[in-house]
């Protein structure tokens, strides 16, 4: 028996309604259990030297001092941990060519980026453990860095890793049709040089681990803020030499991820290193520098672009040159490839266009390492399709939403195969546009912007139509030899009191899984989302899974959730249908009632089936099965990635004096698939919108030639705050993916890769009467000068 | 240290009406005595330097960051953390507001926003919107982008300025 989700008045109709999230009160009450609030008996604290230059060869280290502070019990080097750790390799190999060397806990002979870890000094109060880190006297030999990445492959830039031969970690080029053809005959060619700066997560809880090794179980327990458990127990068994079912992990409250918690940390390696050395339980909180200077950094491409299109503004070629430096390794395993990949699969893609080339190029440099934030390589990949859109629309003299509609994929084309060979399922390009349409009131935005420049105030409308890759399957990590799981599952049990227990391999961050799950189980076994608790986050207990990043969990570990929810539903029915000498197909089971389909008559409540199968099994049938736990597994097979779209429209107001951009307001349509919470998907997107916003307009870590990190604090480098960012208005166009009963996908990362691009539109809208365009992110109140001419020193 | 100089300093304050009396590192924040020493892990440290207000705790009467404060600067003073209001229930209109419009996502930002929030209300009246945004520029959200929480806050204001003229 399928759900009926068109009918928002059947029985337990849960999923597509607002249900609170079971976990947020005690976040407000302040009883949440993040790592850092967690003392275990015997615990010590870590805290780490790093490397003060990008690049020094590593000849003496005196830690005398060091282990003269009081408090002090251990100090360990690079070679000390690679006795117990072994060092790692980031590559896949369906990312063909891509090259990495080893990478240690703590750096053996040669530090390779500010920020990286170099010994690690263990006391019994984290305020001992960092004086005495302030201690210990490093001795290095400087080596050329290696900063600038369009350099990075020139003869005389010094190579990083000799042995790997260049600086060069990956190329991939991809060609479809006849580009130079569409360039040479096309009616317009506009080329534009991006850039997007580079950004970190500035998760407001800093990066958390406390490592206990306990040697008498043999058995190492990590309690850590991570956004993929089942993954570190993999990682940390393996560099450590202990069996995978002897390691732990223990996710509990994660104070924001956004897939800065998904990566392998060497300074994390580190303590869970030196944890099974001391047989102790070992803790190591990042502060803010180190933050900035050692969680994965992102985003920092520069790109040669050009669009050719037709007279009637039809799009004929698109031609991509992306160019992006990821620090000194490649990043463990999800590997520093991932994102350039990404702007080659994404350009162009809300588009009908025949001809496409697209080139990423790799390269190594003596910076903190990239990898994948928040909406991997979207945010780059919309910023210049839509920018390039809307620049050929100018150079033709057509609106911007109408070229839009003239080169989006109709809503009945689907399935379709894009340039860049991805598989569309269902999008809805034209229906979401018309529906931001009517949002907006785009003939009267248009108006006021008009009346407005009489006034003499610039302000721009900017569009930005985007795809999103969601609900990735082994395609994304598994096929290239990643132990990252893309099922997942969930195991649904009912108790003796008819309550339900749900575990499920997807993780919380915030985003509200437990929620999800609550609503989903409930509606598939027949209870309120209230007798629903929901456990997640720890590796002894749940399925395994592969927890949250690409926007997974819903889309996968809620379809797990619902089967193992529907496969409950019928084992509670089989075994009422036996006590009430009934047919199991005539019954149903409402708000915890077993009750008959057609009346809704109540026969049972859950409590009393409990109790005859818990205590008093002795009068069921003696075959009759009784089993009241029942797990489920969920993997896409279809498609390789759940793709979803929609469109964003930012109005601002540029002050042509001061450069300063004041956002008005900012409005996104996105198509998720089925919405199981409309609440929370809005969220989602309006969390993702402001991480965007933050991209356009403050966000950009700066190193300086010699590779010194010149802005790691949260005052330096500035994200969006409250008093700045406007009211966001959301809508939905629901296309639910034929892949899973549920029809959900994801909905995390659509505000952040489109945003950006609709921001820097709405300036250049703002500017183009001033002859004036800006694509450097981001667009700072120098930069809109700059372009304007009114700063040319 | 000589003498002259101890780096422990005795102190005795209230936290969250109860009286507390510690013996404290010189150097310890106020927001890692709380944490660490008193169990009361509501206010988080974040960045460490006064600027996401994560730690933000009411001292006196007045919205404080926790990690610019030293412990030993306490001494004599009322201190109320998330735990406390709670508790004494006066923000329970708050807290419900912020489960109810989902204000919070991850939630390490919340108690301290809670506190800043109540340091808002407590000037009486209905806020703008502008003026939610403004006195909350303070506090550092990277998962909502902020409207939830300010539509919550609205909300409250509204409810408990009704309340005071009925």
């Amino acid at each position: 028996m399928s759900i009926a989700f068109g009918n928002p008045d059947r029985p337990n109709s849960y999923i597509g309604k607002t249900v609170p999230r079971p976990n947020a009160e005690k976040l407000v009450q302040g009883r949440g259990r993040y790592v850092d609030d967690i003392t275990l008996p015997r615990m010590v604290h870590v805290a780490f030297v790093r490397a003060p230059l990008a690049h020094a060869r590593i000849i003496g280290i005196d830690a005398e001092a060091a282990r003269a502070v009081k408090g002090v019990l251990r100090v360990f080097t690079g070679a000390d941990l690679a006795e117990v750790c072994t060092p790692w390799v980031g590559v896949l190999a369906h990312l063909k060519g891509l090259k990495s060397p080893p990478q240690h806990a703590l750096a053996v002979d040669r530090a390779c980026w500010v920020g990286e870890p170099v010994v690690a000094v263990v006391a019994t109060t984290r305020a001992a453990a960092e004086e005495a880190a302030t201690l210990v006297e490093v001795d290095y030999d400087p080596l050329p860095a290696v900063t600038d990445t369009m350099t990075a492959l020139d003869a005389d830039t010094p190579v990083i890793h000799p042995d790997l031969g260049d600086n060069l970690a990956f190329r991939r080029l991809h060609e479809e049709g006849d580009v130079d053809a569409a360039l040479a005959n096309a009616h317009k060619v506009v080329s534009a040089r991006f850039r997007t700066a580079r950004h970190t997560g500035v998760t407001l809880e800093p990066r958390s681990i406390l490592v206990d090794w306990n040697p008498a179980e043999g058995q190492m327990t990590a309690y850590h803020a991570t956004q993929a458990p089942h993954m570190m127990q993999t990682v940390l068994a393996t560099h450590l030499g202990i069996p995978e079912s002897r390691v732990r992990v223990i996710c509990g409250d994660v104070g924001g991820s956004y897939g800065i918690k998904v990566h392998v940390y060497p300074d994390e390696v580190a303590t869970a290193a030196i944890s099974r050395v001391m047989a102790r339980p070992v803790k190591f909180v990042a502060d803010r520098l180190e933050s900035f200077t050692s969680d994965i950094h992102a985003r920092d491409h520069e790109i040669e672009a050009r669009i050719a299109v037709a007279e009637d503004g039809k799009i004929l070629a698109i031609d991509v040159d992306d160019w992006t430096g990821i620090g000194p390794y490649s990043v463990y395993p999800r590997t520093s490839a991932i994102e350039g990949n990404q702007v080659v699969n994404l350009c162009g893609g809300p588009y009908d266009f025949a001809n496409y080339r697209a080139q990423t190029t790799v390269v190594f440099q003596n910076k903190a390492p990239t990898c994948q934030y928040r909406a991997v390589g979207h945010p780059i990949a919309v910023a210049i399709t839509e920018g390039l859109v809307d620049m050929a629309a100018a150079a033709i003299g057509m609106d911007p939403v109408e070229i839009r509609r003239r080169n989006m994929y109709a809503d009945d084309a689907y399935p379709v195969t894009s340039p860049a060979k991805m598989r569309f399922e269902g999008l809805s390009h034209h229906a979401s546009m018309n529906k931001l349409m009517e949002m907006i009131d785009y003939d009267a935005l248009r108006a006021d912007q008009e009346e407005a420049r009489k006034q003499g105030k610039h302000r721009g409308i900017g569009i930005a139509s985007f795809i999103e890759l969601t609900n990735p399957s082994p395609f994304m990590y598994g096929i290239g030899g990643a132990r990252i799981s893309a099922q997942d599952g969930c195991t649904v049990r009912m108790d003796p009191d008819g309550s339900v227990v749900a575990l499920s391999g997807v993780t919380e961050q915030g985003q509200g899984t437990e929620a999800m799950l609550s609503q989903v189980v409930a509606e598939g076994v027949g209870v309120t989302p209230d007798k629903v608790r929901i456990i997640t986050g720890d590796t002894q207990v749940t399925p395994y899974g592969g927890g949250t990043w690409a926007s997974r969990g819903a889309g996968i570990g809620g379809e797990a959730a619902l089967q193992a929810a529907r496969a409950l539903r019928g084992s509670i029915l089989e075994v009422a249908a036996s006590m009430l000498q009934a047919d199991a197909a005539k019954l149903d089971i409402r708000a915890g009632q077993v009750v008959d389909a057609d009346s809704g008559e109540e026969r049972m409540p859950l409590e009393e089936l409990g109790r005859i199968v818990y205590f008093r099994g002795d009068t069921l049938p003696k075959d009759l099965p009784r089993e009241l736990v029942q797990t489920r597994h969920f993997i896409t097979m279809d498609y390789p990635f759940a793709f979803t779209n929609g469109v964003q429209a930012s109005y601002l107001e540029v002050d042509t004096d001061t450069g300063v951009v004041t956002l008005l307001k900012h409005w996104c349509v996105e198509d998720c698939g089925r919405v199981i919470n409309p609440q929370l998907v809005d969220e989602q997107i309006r969390g993702g919108i402001v991480q965007g916003l933050g991209g356009a307009l403050y966000e950009e870590i700066h190193y300086d030639e010699d590779g010194q990190l010149l802005n790691g604090s949260m005052a330096d480098y500035l994200v969006p705050m409250a008093g700045e960012m406007p009211d966001m208005q959301i809508g939905h166009v629901e296309t639910p993916t034929g892949e899973s009963e549920l029809g959900a996908k994801g909905a995390g990362e659509a505000g952040t890769a489109g945003a950006p691009a609709a921001v820097m539109n709405a300036i250049n809208d703002a500017l183009r009467p001033l002859g004036a365009q800006v694509t450097e992110m981001p667009f700072t109140p120098e930069r809109i000068l700059r372009a304007l001419g009114k700063i040319d020193d | 240290m000589t003498k002259v100089f101890s780096d422990k300093v005795d102190i005795a304050l209230t936290v969250n009406g109860e009286p507390v009396e510690g013996r404290v590192p010189a150097g310890q924040h106020l927001v890692d005595f709380l944490r660490q020493t008193l169990g009361l892990t509501g206010a988080h440290a974040s960045c460490e330097h006064g600027v996401c207000g994560a730690c933000t705790l009411r001292v006196d009467g007045q919205a404080v960051r926790g990690c610019l404060m030293l412990a030993a600067q306490a001494d004599g003073a009322e201190v109320w953390t998330v735990e406390g209001l709670t508790e004494q229930g006066s923000s329970r209109d708050l807290q419900q507001a912020f489960v109810a419009r989902n204000a919070l996502q991850c939630g390490f930002c919340t108690p301290g926003m809670i506190v800043a929030v109540e340091d808002l209300l407590a000037r009486g009246g209905v806020p703008s919107r502008a003026e939610i945004r403004e006195h909350l520029s303070g506090n550092y959200c990277r998962c909502t982008g902020y409207e939830a929480i300010v539509d919550a806050v609205e909300g409250v204001a509204q409810a408990r300025a009704g309340k005071g003229a009925a």
